[in-house]
């Protein structure tokens, strides 16, 4: 009893305590708590500009932290060397938010990419690991084209299978609705969902899409001035009283979220009296 | 202004420095890639080879050209007309067929990895391969630099080669030089040093542009702009660094 407990698998996959992040002079986090439950679709939502990227390039340790911790399944990232880096890395799958494929490969190689570099399989087998992941992204079809040919769409449907291609335990989105039409964007959701619970993964999935991230997501993060503003499952935040949410989750362009980036007095730039 | 000097310095000699840790990173796995991806540097060499093949035999046959008209030119006028085969050679050989061909390598080959791997970066290409826990040194940089490396020399002998069947055409058949003379002369004079300068040259060269090519691309700022601005760098720094390295290498052998 007491062994199943300490062999239990931990319920966080990521942990990020008191994370402080700078871009140059501009503060990005300013001491960030967010956990990943493990099995579950966490979604990380936000108004653009305010690093969820740069979240999900922390979390994968692509950047360091200027202080704070990220853990994952237990393991502080800040001390891994190259080594562990890439073997912890092997776990993850990532899309990234323009799709990044390798333009030189062909669709078919770009997802058959990891699987060289990484197992032994054999050219058959590869191959049916291939056309399954494209097959499941409605991209079969497209097997032979290049990255160059296709749409940013379809870009981003390949990316997604070459992100499934090794069945890592986490997988990251960095917004994979965007672009696509009602019909691939609801396959695509019911896909995320399905790979979640079918096998037993983590997804971390960043969008702005409040209506999409409703029904695909178990948890939300809502990001605001380089901390969490919100956080909880759909329902909570869509019942949630506090204007901030409120704003974003229905739309509105006036609220404590400002629409715009900091900039001068509007009024005062177009007459021209800020240069003076 | 001379604070400006010293900041340009102090950012010269920085630039050095990070450049040749940059070389030694990557001569350090120089055996493991050789070994595990051995057809992508094939293939990178038959593209650099390839890119470039075409520009480097009309120049080389052009200025070898060049060399027999300038020679004959003036070397009538001691009566040495027969020392043109030898005047080609050595200019050949020795100087003009290493640096053109590192020059038209750096504008050819060189801006193409440079503005390749620049790309990569600014499309995130780089930092997908690293998530797939895929060094990009070793599957992107290494095969292209090596790649390089290895085509210069070839790139080089095609170069002087063509050179100097581009001198015997307009020497001897434009200006009736002796063919004995031309060729007999230069095989007499031109000995082993010189060939084994050329060829150091050559590899040296390919060394530094394929380093600058792969080296402006891996740090271009990955903006549309920063990598034409790579692009750029690759080809003035290039086209310094063999210049100034020549000068040193000639004096040397002289010594
Ligand atoms: N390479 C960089 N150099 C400097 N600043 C950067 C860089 N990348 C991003 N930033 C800044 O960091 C902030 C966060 O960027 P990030 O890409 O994480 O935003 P985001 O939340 O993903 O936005 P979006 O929803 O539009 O994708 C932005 O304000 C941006 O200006
Ligand atoms: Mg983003």
């Amino acid at each position: 009893m007491l062994r199943r407990e300490m062999n239990a698998p931990r319920d966080n996959i990521v942990e990020i305590r008191d994370l402080h992040f700078s871009r140059g002079a501009r503060k990005i986090f300013d001491g960030l708590n967010v956990d990943i439950k493990r099995g579950q679709v966490t979604a990380i939502m936000g108004p653009s500009g305010t690093g969820k990227t740069t979240l999900l390039r922390l979390i994968t340790r692509q950047l360091r932290p200027d202080h704070g911790t990220i853990v994952v399944d237990g393991v502080d990232i800040a001390n891994l060397n190259k080594a562990e880096l890439y073997k912890l890395r092997k776990r993850f799958g990532m899309l990234f938010q323009n799709g990044a494929l390798l333009t030189d490969l062909s669709v078919f190689e770009n997802v058959a990419f990891p699987l060289r570099e990484h197992t032994n399989l054999s050219n058959r087998l590869i191959r049916h690991v291939v056309l399954t992941k494209l097959h499941a992204v409605g991209l079969r079809g497209a097997a032979d084209m290049m990255p160059g040919e296709l749409s940013g769409g379809m870009a981003r449907r390949v990316a997604l299978a070459r992100a499934m291609a090794t069945d890592p335990d986490i997988l990251i989105y960095d917004e994979p609705f965007v672009g696509l039409d009602p019909i691939s964007m609801g396959v695509i959701v019911r896909l995320v969902r399905r790979m979640n619970d079918a096998l037993g993964i983590s997804s971390i999935l960043v969008s702005h899409d409040v209506d999409e991230i409703s029904t695909v997501s178990d948890c939300s993060y809502l990001l605001s001035d380089g901390k969490v503003a919100a956080s909880g499952s759909p329902d909570e935040l869509n019942r949630a009283s506090s204007e901030l949410v409120r704003q974003f989750m229905h739309g509105m362009a006036d609220g404590p979220v400002a629409f715009h980036f900091a900039a001068p007095d509007y009024a005062e730039q177009l007459l021209g009296r800020d240069s003076e | 202004m001379p604070r400006e000097l010293w900041i340009t310095f102090v950012e010269f000699v920085r630039t050095f420095g990070a450049l040749t840790l940059f070389l030694v990173e990557l001569l350090i796995q120089v055996p493991r890639v050789f070994v595990r991806r051995f057809r992508l540097i094939v293939a990178q060499v038959y593209n650099a080879g390839s890119l470039s093949l075409v520009i480097i035999m009309v120049c080389g046959a052009f200025v070898g050209g060049v060399l027999a008209l300038q020679g004959y030119a003036n070397l009538t006028r001691f009566n040495a007309e027969d020392a043109v085969g030898i005047f080609a050679g050595f200019a050949l050989i020795k100087e003009l067929g290493p640096v053109i061909t590192a020059l038209l390598f750096a504008g050819r080959a060189g801006t193409a990895l440079a503005s390749e791997i620049g790309l990569m970066k600014a499309t995130d290409q780089l930092s997908a391969m690293e998530m797939m826990a895929v060094d990009p040194i070793r599957r992107v940089v290494l095969p292209r630099f090596l790649g390089g490396v290895i085509a210069m020399p070839l790139l080089t002998a095609v170069f002087s080669m063509i050179g100097l069947l581009g001198a015997h055409m307009v020497g001897v058949m434009l200006l009736s030089i002796d063919v004995g003379a031309f060729w007999q002369q230069m095989q007499s004079t031109l000995d082993l040093r010189d060939v084994s300068e050329g060829i150091l040259k050559s590899v040296v060269f390919g060394v530094i542009a394929s380093l600058l090519a792969v080296w402006e691309g891996y740090n271009a700022i990955p903006t549309a702009e920063g990598v034409s601005r790579a692009t750029t760098r690759t080809v003035v720094l290039t086209a310094i660094a063999v210049l100034i390295t020549d000068f040193m290498i000639t004096a040397w052998f002289l010594r």
